[in-house]
């Protein structure tokens, strides 16, 4: 494919790049041993992914007790615990089960749905009435929520592998949703063409709000999270200046800070009919996760990437244009962030106004650092924090357990998974290099 | 190896507790579940109508500002609750939103539950809220504060929306009316956020309400800021710069009015501070909600808010949804349904002369029964 050898490692930190293809690598990866060990070994060590299926499982016991300890019921079932004990653990179990049980059936699987279906005559019936989509609609909610988490969470991942940290989802997601929902009602254009056009102007919006940090760093050393940070609030008060007027981006004959519309065509398919949410703009997430896997692993650009986030001295005595590279990586990044704000603004909300950025930008750290900043982790924590969104509503409707649980939740494992000692310790597994404290590169670089 | 047999024994009572949870989710959440399985079947024996006497779930998805918000999210609470004090036969619940991704989920979760009726919160909802009724034809639904006729929903009328406005015009009126009966110096001062009908109907209200008091005591009472005859006014240019509210009512106050009327959201905090600023000889009216509630720390300068009465349009909603009488369309808050009001008086409930109070109750029994007729026609 190139000159380079892209699939090997990029150069170790301490050895300048041009010995690196010669140097012997401290591990092979594993194909000849078994699946097993592997398993074992994995576990023994604490990896990474030993360590994030504890942290979440960390993080399910915290959030139970804080649930169950919060709990009217339960706090009055435990006032008499010594007269009735059995009573006050009865209680704080079912409390905390119940409400994990309402957020797994709101977002995976509702075995009520499925009994619903069951007593359907027949399935022409059951299709008829929308049973048949009610059963997979926790599934839909899901991967509906995951879609911007997944888009923002790559727009972190990747910078973050080049050895940047990039808090600018924010402002770049802005961008996306500005330029997407401007061309989306604006312009008249056939039914697939409009949705393309919006979709690229997504990504050419967010990649110009990405750029600027990329091309200050390149050309003046200005450190890219303060920019990004800047910019997010930059962003966030044009967007209330564009939708406070209704010459530049405010409805017509509102009061309210929000846009028109957009049309029809540019709205992304819906994929399994009206009844389900689940759009076109889950299948561009996981596009765009192969695509930036592709990049990394595959091509020169991604070599030279990976080997700017291992070391920009040495990339740079081996030949690495690293600013070149650095605004580069920013440019994609901003544009999987800005196709997040198109993702939401065509596949879910339709109108653009002052809120509609969300938490996205600040979710998108929190995906990439459990994903552990690989492509595939970013899909699997962004269906995992999709599942925990998606599940909320049915915990707060079903169980009255405070929607602030699925905070609580999220932020109990990005602690976890940000301190693999503090997870190592409490399961006693033995010290193993954490792949994350790389990420302190990016706070240096 | 001991470490290691620590871990794996870790991973497998994680998976075994994994697994409990779901095995268990059966009984448990059917007994979770079963409040909402009893209202679907009571809702399917009476073929989704629910006549008086059948059990009513009203339900209500707040907006970002969650249920806590001291503004419309807070008010329509109440007015849910209301509903469910003054009948027996109506449990209401609420989901919060965090962020607008939850809008949608929040309501197809209360759909559901069989809800018999969705309150949503606001103009952020209002697009999901048409789509909702327009995908469930069967399902009732209320949204507060945004109507057709307001450019909040855009579509098709859906039937099944009962849009809750507010004839602000008439509050306005008894706000202008009690803003003349106060001032000292024979001027007050009203200002808008954005030249809008939802603005300038306060203003008008306000307006007209200064004249009637000229006109019944002989006074000559000035309006700065606003003319409801040629509908010319000052305007801040939008509802979030508190700096423009604070010089604009600073000009009011050089000018000698010492009764200022913000009506521009946020806008008003300028004012609030501008009145601050006087030391006392300045007060003002807060808008949309009661002042002392959300903008609390100025309370002492708010003589009266002119309101919107989310409260009583919510309780009146949920109660039409209870007793079968629900009929979608817009409700039109008034003087006299309550839905268009002045706030209590709080501190200055000793301050406004006794007089003044009870001419205030005779203006107001006055445009309830249609003798005092408002100049200005609602927009809503």
């Amino acid at each position: 494919m190139s000159a380079h050898e892209p699939a090997a490692d990029p150069p170790p930190a301490a050895s300048p790049a041009g010995t690196a293809t010669t140097a012997p690598k401290p591990e092979e990866p594993g194909e000849r041993r078994s699946f097993g060990q592997l398993l074992r070994q994995s576990v023994t060590e604490g990896n990474s992914f030993t360590v994030t299926v504890l942290a979440i499982f960390a993080a399910l016991v915290v959030g139970g007790l804080i649930n169950a300890f919060t709990n009217t019921t339960v706090l009055h079932a435990w006032s008499n615990l010594f007269s009735d004990p059995g009573h006050a653990f009865g209680q704080a179990w079912d409390t905390a089960t119940g409400a994990y049980v309402a957020l797994f059936e709101g977002s995976v699987f509702n075995p009520h749905t499925v009994a619903a279906l069951f007593q359907q005559a027949s399935i022409s019936a059951a299709v008829h009435d929308g049973y048949l989509s009610a059963v997979f609609g926790p599934l839909s909610e899901t991967c509906v929520q995951a879609t911007p988490l997944i888009l923002a969470g790559l727009a972190v991942a990747l910078p973050y592998q080049a050895g940047l940290f990039n808090i600018g989802g924010q402002g770049q997601f802005i961008g996306g949703a500005i330029v997407a929902t401007f061309l989306g009602y604006a312009v008249s254009l056939p039914p697939v063409i409009h949705v393309i056009v919006c979709v690229l102007g997504g990504f050419v919006g967010g990649a110009a709000i990405g750029w600027i940090p990329g091309e200050l760093k390149a050309r003046t050393g200005a450190h890219e999270v303060i920019v990004t940070i800047m910019l997010n609030y930059i962003m966030a008060y044009f967007l209330s200046y564009l939708l406070a007027y209704h010459y530049l981006m405010q409805a017509p004959g509102t009061v309210n800070p929000i846009t028109r519309a957009i049309a029809g065509n540019a709205h992304l398919p819906q994929l399994f009919g009206s009844h389900l949410r689940i759009n076109a703009g889950f299948l561009l997430a996981l596009a765009c996760a192969l695509a930036v896997w592709w990049l990394l692993s595959r091509t020169t650009v991604g070599f030279e990437f990976r080997a700017i986030g291992k070391n920009p001295n040495a990339s740079r005595v081996a030949g690495i244009n690293v600013e070149r590279n650095w605004v580069l990586v920013m440019l994609i990044a901003g544009g999987l962030a800005g196709l997040a704000g198109a993702a939401v603004i065509q596949g879910t909300d339709f109108t653009l106004n002052d809120q509609s950025f969300g938490t996205y930008g600040i979710d998108a750290i929190t995906v990439a650092l459990l994903g552990l900043g690989r492509p595939l982790g970013v899909v699997l924590a962004g269906l995992l924090f999709g599942a925990l969104h998606a599940g909320a509503p049915l915990m707060q409707a079903a169980t009255s357990t405070p929607v602030d649980m699925v905070e609580v939740l999220q932020a109990v494992v990005v602690l976890m998974v940000a301190a693999p000692p503090l997870v190592r310790a409490i399961f006693r597994l033995r010290g193993g290099g954490g792949s994350l404290l790389v990420l302190a590169k990016g706070w240096n670089g | 190896m001991k470490q290691s047999a620590w871990a794996a024994a870790a991973l497998a009572v994680s998976a075994t507790v994994v697994l409990a949870g779901c095995g268990s989710s059966h009984s448990s959440a059917s007994s979770g579940a079963s409040g909402a399985a009893t209202t679907s079947a009571s809702a399917s024996n009476s073929g989704g109508a629910a006549a008086s006497g059948t059990k009513t779930l009203g339900c209500m998805v707040t907006d970002t500002g969650g249920i806590n918000d001291r503004s419309f999210n807070a008010s329509s609470w109440a007015g849910m609750q209301a509903a469910a004090s003054a009948n027996s036969n109506i449990t209401v619940k609420y989901l919060q939103s965090t962020t607008q991704s939850d809008y949608t989920p929040n309501i197809n979760a209360f759909i559901s539950q069989k809800c018999n009726i969705i309150v949503t919160v606001g103009f952020l909802m209002g697009a999901v809220t048409e789509a909702a009724a327009k995908a469930n034809p069967d399902q009732k639904f209320a949204i507060v504060d945004c109507s057709y006729k307001t450019g909040c929903l855009t579509g098709a009328k859906e039937p099944n929306i009962d849009q809750l406005t507010y004839n602000t015009v008439q509050d306005g009126f008894l706000g202008g009316y009690l803003a003349a009966g106060m001032s000292k110096s024979g001027k007050v001062a009203t200002f808008g956020g954005i030249e809008l009908p939802t603005v300038t109907i306060y203003m008008d209200g306000f307006w007209d309400g200064v004249q009637y008091y000229n006109s019944k005591h002989g006074n000559n009472v000035q309006v700065l800021g606003w003319n409801e005859k040629t509908q010319k006014g000052s305007f801040t240019g939008d509802f979030t710069n508190q700096t423009k509210g604070q010089t604009l009512t600073q000009t009011f106050i050089s000018e000698g009015a010492d009764v200022i009327f913000p009506v521009a959201g946020n806008v008003g905090l300028g004012a609030a501070k501008a009145v601050q600023g006087a030391g006392g000889k300045v007060n003002m009216e807060w808008v949309d909600v009661d002042g002392c509630v959300s903008a609390a720390s100025y309370c002492k300068y708010f003589i009266t808010s002119v309101e919107k009465g989310v409260t009583a349009s919510v309780k009146a909603t949920v109660q039409s949804a209870a007793d079968g009488s629900f009929k979608g369309g817009t409700y039109v808050g008034t003087l006299a349904n309550g839905g268009a009001v002045l706030a209590p008086f709080h501190d200055f409930s000793s301050k406004i002369p006794s007089a003044l109070q009870s001419e205030l109750k005779t203006v107001q029994s006055g445009i309830e029964d249609g003798s005092i007729q408002t100049p200005t026609k609602s927009p809503v």
